[in-house]
């Protein structure tokens, strides 16, 4: 097939549950390619030489390559190139704001001038990853003999299960250290189950077990041990412990009953099931719901609230839709769905009853100034553009900060202003020798793949670091 | 998975459990907190770690049955297992030699404020306890306490044990009476701990109190735990669970506490339910 023929194949269509059916119950809402919808959409890929989508993916997974595979019908074979890089791409193909990363460089969609049109590689992706598990296909590797050399990780989201799969594979002994009682980092607690069925996250861990890592949960390093302890204990340490820590407005009314950040509305939603109405966690019911920002975390907390029955879900947001960080997909979803998105509103204020329970909030209209640091126009307010929305249950979802427990835990560890961990670009190597970091620890809150992009980076230095050591204790 | 080793009734509705859980056990200092979950799709819930035997690896909380989980609980025997402890959680009490120090227990609080009298009383401080209770046979752990305490008052709403009235009573009288009072630690129900520490506050008494808001993680990763300190947001689960008494906004804490009434009645109605039906519960298998 020639390049002008793929241009004109217009993108599959991922069938999905329908809105109406999908607001009553949990299950994932897009449903994934068959076989044949992939040989489709592979075939829209041009295998441009210069593989710009490649440089838009942060780990640098080989595209045109997978792709190829899916068009030769060799899904084995294209699960496989995805894996040098990507070790969860089942989640990747799922959560990666595409449309900013492989997708937005691709050829095909800058050729239809609209990055909508660009082939679907994160689709594909999960394509390949779903074949391999539902057909039990992941490939055992051969574990090298072991090197006698012990790493702990602290945390077993993206970024720490990275490096976990990439350091058992190098035959060094690795446990994994999770505060909570179940895996994933905010891949079990945060994003819900029907845009990331936790049976995917629990899979990849289980995988990990067979290849011998070792998960201990419920320790919460820095109290169940200190990190003195692991230190004496491990011959390395990757600290990988996210950036669990709400933020708040400030603004008045925040401890009212019905107010949660996103984060406990969340978990008791996913981690502790909350959306089954025989589950032992309590979480309100609100009829009408205001969810504060404008990233995923914000459509995530929002989707579920429709999903607990609510009547009303409005996403409040201080600028405008193209400022907006959440991925396309979520917010075109979140519309489907019937939830308002309100767009140049800044609450101000978070109103209650005398007994203490939210009734609504005051926001304040905004309008668009000129662009600040971050090259996103400034909102600024409209004076006198005061109004008041009526709500009972108030999501807070404006991002959280690094996890402060490790840091505090550490004295003498570099943090930056905002209490990430500071370290070397290239080896993800703190301030104090023989302890690395990575993921939201280090980025803020960020991205899934960036997070794992930062394990694997770290996982290669942490293994040059223990085989020069090896070195050094033999000369 | 924890195994309960011993199970204890020390009084109506209160049960102390002794639990293998060796880290914590080794690593726990007074005023820290487990969470933990009884069965596998269960609550998290926060108690505080009365005591630990590091050689044993055991730990012991005190547990007053009041809600569904609470009461799961108590019908698990020695040889069952809890699900899920994870700990030591929150920052340990600050102890150190103060002088006279006032522990004041209201309640189920006494169990929280045992290892901390302790404390004090091995910081070579001079322990002065009130301990409350609405009748006497509510009153726990009078003798554990006596032997940590120089001095023990004990007051019951009804006068059936000790004096007649409530702690504020009696701190105010032991201050009347002459007694200086360098610092006061106070944990028990949220109102009697608001009352208490208006008293102090008044009486000039630099007063910590122990909150006990709803948590879920205990690492500072939810903020269902936030409580107002000094006009200030503080995480109890990371930043306390004790905190100055007198900058606490008590309104908005007892406020909080009261977010899921409905659903934790329901609750306990359908594990009543269950358990007259005889499904679910360890008891009935
Ligand atoms: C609701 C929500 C939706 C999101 N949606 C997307 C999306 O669609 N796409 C995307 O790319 N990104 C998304 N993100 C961001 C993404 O999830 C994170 O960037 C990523 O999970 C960071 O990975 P991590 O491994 O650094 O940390 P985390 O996933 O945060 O994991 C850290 C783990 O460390 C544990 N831990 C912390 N301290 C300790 C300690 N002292 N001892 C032991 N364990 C500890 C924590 O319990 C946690 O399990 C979303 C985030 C949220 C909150
Ligand atoms: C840091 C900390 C330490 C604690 N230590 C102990 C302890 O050592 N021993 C002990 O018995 N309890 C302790 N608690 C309280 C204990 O966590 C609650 O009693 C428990 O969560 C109730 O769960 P439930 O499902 O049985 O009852 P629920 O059905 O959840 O609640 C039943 C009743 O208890 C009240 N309640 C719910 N949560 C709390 C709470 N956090 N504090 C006070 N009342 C509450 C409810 O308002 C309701 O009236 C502590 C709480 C905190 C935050
Ligand atoms: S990992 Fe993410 S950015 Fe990279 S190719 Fe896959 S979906 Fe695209
Ligand atoms: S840029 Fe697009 S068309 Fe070109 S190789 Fe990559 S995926 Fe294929
Ligand atoms: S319990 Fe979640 S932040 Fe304290």
């Amino acid at each position: 097939m020639n390049a002008a023929t793929r241009l004109k194949l217009p993108p599959v269509v991922m069938p999905e549950q329908d809105p109406v059916d999908r607001v009553h119950n949990v299950r994932e809402v897009p449903l994934g390619f068959t076989p044949a919808m992939a040989l489709q959409e592979a075939q829209r890929c041009l295998h441009c030489p210069d593989q710009p989508c490649v440089k838009g993916c942060p780990v640098g997974v080989q595209i045109p390559d997978f792709i190829k595979a899916i068009e030769e019908g060799d899904f084995a074979g294209g699960i496989g190139i995805i894996k040098q890089t990507n070790l969860l791409p089942a989640v990747c193909g799922r959560v990666c704001p595409q449309e900013e990363q492989c997708q937005m460089t691709c050829t095909v969609g800058k050729a239809h001038r609209d990055v909508g049109q660009a082939v679907q590689i994160g689709k594909l992706e999960r394509f390949l990853a779903d074949w391999e598990r539902e057909n039990h296909a992941a490939v055992i590797p051969q574990i090298p003999p072991s090197t006698g050399k012990r790493v702990a990780v602290i945390g077993s989201g993206p970024a720490g299960l990275t490096v976990a799969g990439d350091l058992i594979k190098l035959g060094h002994a690795v446990t994994v250290f999770e505060a909570l009682h179940k895996p994933g980092g905010v891949l079990g607690y945060g994003i819900p189950e029907f845009r990331l069925p936790k049976e995917i996250v629990y899979k990849e861990v289980s995988y990990l077990t067979e290849l011998g890592v070792d998960f201990q949960y419920n320790t919460v390093i820095g109290r169940s041990l200190t990190v003195d302890e692991v230190r004496q204990d491990y011959d390395a340490i990757f600290v990988g412990s996210g950036a669990g820590l709400p933020n708040f407005l400030g603004i008045p009314g925040e401890s009212l009953l019905g107010v949660y950040s996103a984060n406990e509305y969340l978990t008791r939603a996913n981690l502790m099931h909350a959306y089954d109405e025989n589950s032992n966690t309590p979480i309100l019911h609100g009829k009408s719901v205001a969810v504060l920002g404008g990233g995923n975390v914000a459509m995530d907390s929002a989707r579920t609230a429709m999903r607990l029955g609510a009547l009303k879900v409005m996403v409040i947001y201080r600028r405008s839709e193209e400022e907006m960080p959440a991925r396309k997909e979520e917010y075109h979803h979140a519309v489907q769905e019937g939830i308002e998105v309100h767009f140049l509103q800044n609450p101000v204020e978070i109103l209650g009853n005398p007994g203490g329970w939210v009734t609504g909030l005051t926001v304040q209209q905004m309008q668009l100034g000129e662009p600040d640091a971050s090259g996103r126009r400034r909102p600024l307010p409209i004076p006198g553009q005061i109004s008041n929305v009526p709500a009972d249950v108030v999501v807070v979802a404006i991002g959280n900060s690094p996890n402060p427990l490790i840091p505090a835990a550490l004295p003498g560890l570099g943090v930056n202003k905002h209490g990430g961990i500071v370290t070397d670009e290239e080896t993800m190597e703190t301030s104090i020798p023989g302890i690395f970091a990575g993921g939201d620890i280090v980025l803020g809150a960020a991205t899934v793949i960036l997070a794992m992009g930062q394990g694997r980076k770290a996982a290669g230095a942490i293994h040059a670091w223990l085989t020069r050591a090896t070195e050094v204790a033999r000369s | 998975m924890n195994t309960i080793r011993k199970r204890e009734e020390l009084g109506p509705n209160v049960i102390r459990y002794v639990i293998d859980a060796p880290l914590v056990a080794t690593h726990r200092k007074p005023g820290q907190f487990v969470i933990i979950r009884v069965t596998d799709d269960g609550e998290r819930i926060p108690l505080t770690i009365a005591d630990a035997d590091p050689a044993m690896g055991t730990i012991s909380l005190i547990v007053q049955s009041v809600g569904k989980t609470t009461r799961q609980m108590s019908m698990l025997k020695p040889g069952d297992v809890i699900h899920d402890v994870v700990g030591p959680l929150g920052k340990p009490t600050n102890i150190r030699q103060f002088g006279t120090v006032l522990c004041v227990g209201g309640g189920i609080g006494t169990a929280p404020l045992y290892p901390i009298a302790k404390g004090m009383k091995e910081a070579h401080n001079h322990v002065i306890t009130i301990l409350g209770a609405r009748t006497r046979d509510l009153l726990i752990l009078e003798d554990d306490m006596r032997n940590v305490s120089d001095e023990l008052i004990v007051t019951t709403d009804d006068g059936s044990y000790g004096a007649k009235g409530l702690v504020t009573d009696a701190i105010r009288s032991l201050v009347n009476g002459g007694t200086h009072v360098d610092q006061a630690v106070v944990i028990g129900p949220p109102l009697m701990m608001k009352f208490t520490s208006l008293l102090t506050k008044e009486l000039g008494i630099p007063t910590i109190a122990s909150l006990n808001p709803i948590m879920i993680d205990g690492t500072g990763m939810c903020g269902g735990c936030r409580v107002t300190v000094g006009g200030q947001m503080k995480f109890a689960c990371v930043d306390g669970p004790e905190f100055d008494a007198h900058e606490v906004d008590w309104d908005s804490m007892i406020r909080r506490l009261g977010t899921y009434h409905t659903e934790e009645q329901a609750a306990a109605e359908r594990l009543d339910h269950e358990c007259r039906i005889g499904l679910g519960t360890q008891e009935s298998r």
